[in-house]
């Protein structure tokens, strides 16, 4: 059918093609995340041998959507001094910028909205701008806790973000592309092949370099989505509830939104870059003879556990670790994870051209 | 393309639409806030030649990192809008007279570039080679034919670093510091002192 196909490549059709993909990634990360904040919230229960949400649904399974109906239908209320359009703005990006970023993700085998080769470099740049959602709110709302968390976060991010910076070049110079789909593509054949090793047996030496990169990797995340222990922008006990002191109701929904889709959005990358995104553990030439939907399934389901798995461990982090107190999160940043970082890039930079040769 | 002839008039509006308004602002912060949305619209520009590579950069360092910090010393400034406007019409002639001069010159400069310098000879921007990738093109320039410059580069960014430092790093005396190691390594022997206390007596520095 020459002209069907022709129809979905070119104007209206690649129009509504994109449209609809870009709808079912929405809806299904937004369905995800309502059952992933209960699942954080029932981790944090059972850590603190609490029952958590249990009443709405079974084993309260509906109470991301009890919640979503109450954020929905209360009052937005505006501080009389607040900057109405930077306050109504600020949560709004938190949400577009989330959500935007997981357009360069790649969920299973061809499935991905943009498969640009500047992908990792695009999802940086959007995860950097992430901070002005919070900035904005913090100033918007003329009040005093609030700036003081919006100068926090500020200079809590943009510290470790140099440091994601560095772990993302190591994995870069491991797979020599900047396209997560090939970044993945190499990781096939088996968990040995997964780039927290170093990305295959031949590069096994660099395991002692990535697997520490992985660890600052998946630390400074836990940084760069303000969760617990470095939840400083919004440390209830000495600044209320940080940048979201003032805002309420729907506003207040889409920063939660938009906080929860970052952190599902970490634990995807944290997959992609270092575990094989949808590559099974195992070597899997059974795949060549099933259907391609069957296979972009089968990648499917491996990619989702990985990142369900990594989300339960941030949701152990925020039950079990006590909160960073201010200059030893900045030590942590900037004495330790990038001198670190620093020298893993140099490291396996050598070990590039050393070994293989300069490609 | 007419899609892509859009989003060219879209974002070139917005970026002039946005400068402007860096400039005409009243409130700093909103000048900042106007900045962003002008340096994100140019790379949604160098995205439309296919200089995907420039784009993010833009995009990770001046908006992701150096607005930040303006923003961050922006929002701190405590900025009175009475005494900023205050003698707006005494500078009024002075800088009027300033500012056409630079328009003129700089009127002057960019129609002889256009007609008779380098401009003229090349046909469009040249994005990078079908087959290889924008990164790979900008790195195999810079690290070669333009090696030194890069480097030279390197060394003003790394001079202008240590200044910045020396010109900022104090050393007062009786600043009392943290040593992390020390207070890791202090125990139940190093922190604590058993006292016998007699009855009555009080401990009696």
């Amino acid at each position: 059918m020459p002209a069907t196909q022709d129809f979905w490549a070119h104007g209206l059709g690649w129009f509504l093609l994109h449209l609809g993909q870009i709808l079912a990634v929405t809806v299904w990360l937004l369905l995800s995340l309502a059952f992933l904040l209960w699942g954080d919230r029932k981790v944090w229960a059972g850590v603190q041998m609490r029952k958590g949400p249990n009443v709405v649904g079974p084993f309260g399974l509906f109470q991301s959507f009890a919640d979503f109906l109450k954020f929905l239908l209360k009052e937005i209320v505006i501080p009389a001094g607040a900057d109405k359009t930077v306050f109504l703005l600020a949560p709004l990006l938190t949400f577009i910028l989330a959500f935007a970023a997981w357009a360069v993700v790649p969920l299973a085998p061809g499935w991905v909205i943009a498969d640009v080769n500047v992908a990792i470099l695009y999802i940086f740049a959007i995860s950097s701008l992430g901070v002005y959602g919070i900035i904005m709110g913090g100033w918007a709302s003329n009040s005093k806790y609030p700036f003081l968390g919006g100068l926090r976060s500020a200079a809590q991010m943009v510290s470790y973000e140099v440091s994601i910076g560095f772990v993302i070049i190591t994995v870069i110079l491991l797979a020599g592309t900047m396209n997560l789909q090939q970044i993945i593509e190499q990781q096939a054949g088996g968990f040995w092949n997964w780039n927290f090793l170093g990305g295959g047996l031949k590069n096994l030496p660099m395991a002692v370099v990535m697997v520490p990169m992985t660890v600052i990797f998946f630390i400074s995340a836990l940084a760069e989505t303000n969760r617990p222990p470095f939840d400083l922008p919004e440390a209830e006990s000495e600044l209320v509830a940080g940048y979201q002191v003032e805002y309420s109701s729907t506003p207040y929904l889409l920063f939660m939104i938009g906080e929860y889709a970052n952190i599902v959005l970490m634990c995807a990358l944290i997959t992609i870059l270092f575990f094989g995104g949808w590559q099974a553990p195992f070597p899997t030439p059974f795949l060549d003879s099933w259907p391609a939907t069957a296979a972009s399934f089968f990648g499917f389901f491996w990619f989702f556990l990985k990142t369900i798995f990594f989300f339960f461990m941030f949701a152990m982090v925020k039950a079990i670790v006590p909160r960073y107190r201010y200059d030893q999160l900045m030590r942590l940043g900037w004495k330790i994870f990038l001198p670190t970082s620093l020298v893993a890039v140099v490291l396996v930079a050598g070990w590039r051209v050393f070994t293989r040769g300069a490609i | 393309m007419a899609l892509q002839a859009i989003a060219f008039y879209l974002m070139a509006t917005v970026t002039v639409a946005a400068a402007l308004a860096v400039v005409l602002a009243r409130n700093p912060v909103h000048s900042v806030l106007f900045l962003i949305a002008a340096f994100f619209s140019a790379a949604g520009l160098f995205v439309l030649l296919g200089a995907e590579f420039l784009a993010m950069l833009l995009v990770v360092v001046y908006v992701g990192a150096v607005a930040v910090l303006f923003l961050f010393v922006v929002m701190m400034l405590d900025v009175d809008f009475a005494a900023l406007r205050q003698g707006f019409a005494q500078y009024l002639p002075i800088g009027g007279v300033v500012a056409g001069i630079l328009t003129i010159e700089m009127v002057m400069v960019a129609t002889i570039i256009a007609t008779k310098g380098a401009a003229s000879r090349v046909t469009g921007p040249q994005a990078s080679l079908p087959d290889v990738s924008n990164a790979e093109t900008i790195g195999r320039v810079l690290y070669t034919d333009y090696v030194y410059f890069f480097q030279a580069a390197g060394l003003v960014l790394l001079v202008a670093m240590i200044g910045a430092i020396v010109l900022t790093l104090r050393h007062k005396p009786g600043v009392k510091r943290q040593n992390i190691a020390r207070q890791t390594a202090r125990g139940p022997k190093s922190g604590m002192t058993i006292v016998d206390i007699q009855p009555g007596a009080g401990e009696g520095e």
